[in-house]
């Protein structure tokens, strides 16, 4: 019984890789792949939390199209405003997701795209502000399959 | 195959008023990580930059990269404060730019 | 590697049979206003002799956010498509010099209601004909050109322009045309019959257990309405046929050409099981 579980476990996870990549190419990222991008973007500054929003859905009905917003508590004025948004996926096989860059005439610093999940992940958003300060929210995103394999 | 980009922006505003702005284009993102049936990689194929200006200043812009979706859509805000134009464009891997512009009265 | 297969193949066919439906959720209490105008009929009393209390459409077993991006006619990529077929429509091809719009003039008039009200009975080949096939008759007959593959070309966009002229418009067959009833029965024998090497009907998920999930997928009543429909899981516009054939092939069945007598008595019985929705096309599913 446990042999034929796991049997059917390896069969399942391999229906959803094929499925959402076709067959990866590449390994998938780590956590680790995640946190030196976001030291790349910091450099030495701290990294915050607050200031920044990531929504994202608890459960994606499919990940090849997954609905996400940023948003950054900012007064976009010419000395202070958000320079960047850069998304990041843990369980991908490349970590990079996209990069929103926002000026003062943006008025806001809110942007929303849809987004490819290999798999059951934490989604990280990392603001950096003008003045060089950077903030960082994260989101777990359960990625469902469907209900045949099919 | 050919992209008439989808965009949505108000006709008009009042001075200052912030819009939103939706965008989307068709194309296929090929991702670069997938394989054909005899299990060689489909090259990677992508939108990699969107960009919006207006009156000729940067607005918004996105680097892309193959995780975002097939389709891209992208919505984001502007602060308006006169009336003019709005460039959109899309960079496609192979060189080739879709573009298009939408007008807006502010008064 | 063969023989695991079939190992999980057996196991995945004892546990649908035994286990696999589980945990009533049943549809969203949510309502499909489409950029805040239009309202759409996603709930509504069954035809008589519908064997359901209630016909309810698959927009309110999806996500929020799969019904938020129905719900805008922007954001919704099927509307990629629309666009696409509206240009076909306006397109000359074959040897008449002529394109749908040559005869047909404007769509939103002249195929209003149209979508809502297919398939029809054809005295010509004594079957019923439904939007894909009357698109290849019309180019065969009137424009001298060929007809359109299965899925190719511009069958799905076309398919897809057309039906949206009637968004929102309720879902209503006359099957008193013709042979309708015959295929009607036809069709109906085909929902109910078992099939597959998991020996499922139609019937088995979209009528018994609608509402629950099977694996992480929430079943709906399978009703037609919203066909050709943006799949997320292709990211494309999917037709009827199509997801016919994908859900007969589910249950590991040979399964039915596209436009067969099998499957165009299928399309007019679902269709008629989805009387009184509105079209949806485009609609947006998992």
């Amino acid at each position: 019984m446990n042999l034929q579980r796991r049997k059917l476990l390896g069969g399942t996870v391999g229906i959803a890789t094929v499925g959402l990549l076709g067959g990866a190419a590449n390994a998938l990222a780590a956590p680790e792949d995640v946190a030196a991008a976001i030291k790349a973007i910091a450099g030495d500054a701290e990294i915050g939390s607050g200031m920044i929003t990531l929504t994202a859905p608890e459960i994606a009905e499919n990940g090849n199209s997954v609905p996400i917003s940023v948003s950054v508590d900012s007064p976009m004025t010419d000395d202070d405003y958000v320079a960047s948004v850069s998304i990041y996926a843990e369980g991908n096989p490349l970590p990079e997701v996209v990069t929103f860059n926002f000026s003062p005439a943006s008025g806001v610093a809110s942007a929303s795209t849809r987004m490819r999940l290999a798999q059951t992940q934490n989604v990280v958003a990392v603001a950096k502000m003008s003045n060089g300060s950077v903030f960082s929210d994260t989101r777990n995103v359960k990625v469902t399959i469907g209900g045949c394999g099919g | 195959m050919s992209a008439k980009p989808r965009v949505k922006v108000p006709k008009t505003a009042a001075a200052g008023d912030i819009i939103t702005i939706k965008t989307l284009v068709k194309h296929t993102m090929e991702s670069g990580q997938r394989k054909d049936k005899e299990g060689n990689v489909i090259p990677r194929k992508i939108i990699n930059k969107f960009a919006c200006e207006f009156n000729g200043n940067p607005v918004f812009s996105a680097d892309i990269d193959p995780a975002v979706a097939s389709n891209p859509y992208f919505e984001f805000k502007a602060r308006v404060s006169e009336s003019g134009t709005f460039k959109f464009s899309w960079t496609d891997d192979d060189g080739t730019v879709i573009d298009t512009e939408k007008k807006i009265e502010v008064s | 590697m063969k023989k695991s297969l079939l190992v999980s193949s057996l196991f995945v066919a004892t546990a649908l049979a035994h286990v696999s439906f589980s945990a009533m959720a049943g549809p969203a209490d949510d309502k499909l206003v489409i950029d805040d105008e239009l309202e759409i009929i996603t709930r509504t009393a069954p035809a008589e002799g519908h064997p359901l209390s209630e016909v309810i459409s698959g927009w309110h077993y999806r996500t929020p956010e799969t019904r938020a991006l129905e719900a805008d006619s922007f954001q919704n990529p099927g509307m990629l498509g629309v666009e696409q077929g509206e240009e076909i429509w306006n397109t000359v091809e074959g040897t008449e010099g002529k394109s749908c719009a040559s005869c047909h003039d404007d769509a939103a008039v002249s195929m209003q209601g149209v979508g809502a009200s297919y398939p029809k009975w054809d005295a010509d080949s004594g079957k019923p004909i439904n939007i894909e096939l009357r698109i290849n008759k019309c180019r065969v007959e009137n424009m001298g050109a060929e007809p359109y593959k299965f899925d190719k070309d511009g069958q799905k966009p076309l398919t897809a322009f057309i039906k949206h002229q009637s968004l929102g418009t309720p879902v209503s067959l006359d099957l008193s045309q013709g042979d309708m009833q015959k295929w009607w029965e036809q069709g109906k024998e085909t929902y109910y019959r078992r099939t597959g090497q998991l020996n499922l009907s139609c019937a088995s998920c979209h009528e018994q257990n609608q509402g629950k999930y099977i694996r992480a997928d929430h079943l709906s009543q399978g009703n037609v309405n919203g066909f050709p429909t943006y799949r997320l899981k292709q990211n494309n516009l999917i037709s009827l046929h199509n997801r016919f054939r994908g859900c007969i092939r589910d249950t590991r069945a040979e399964f039915p050409d596209a436009f067969s007598d099998t499957l165009m008595g299928l399309e007019v019985y679902t269709t008629w099981r989805g009387t009184g929705l509105s079209v949806e096309t485009p609609a947006v599913r998992q």
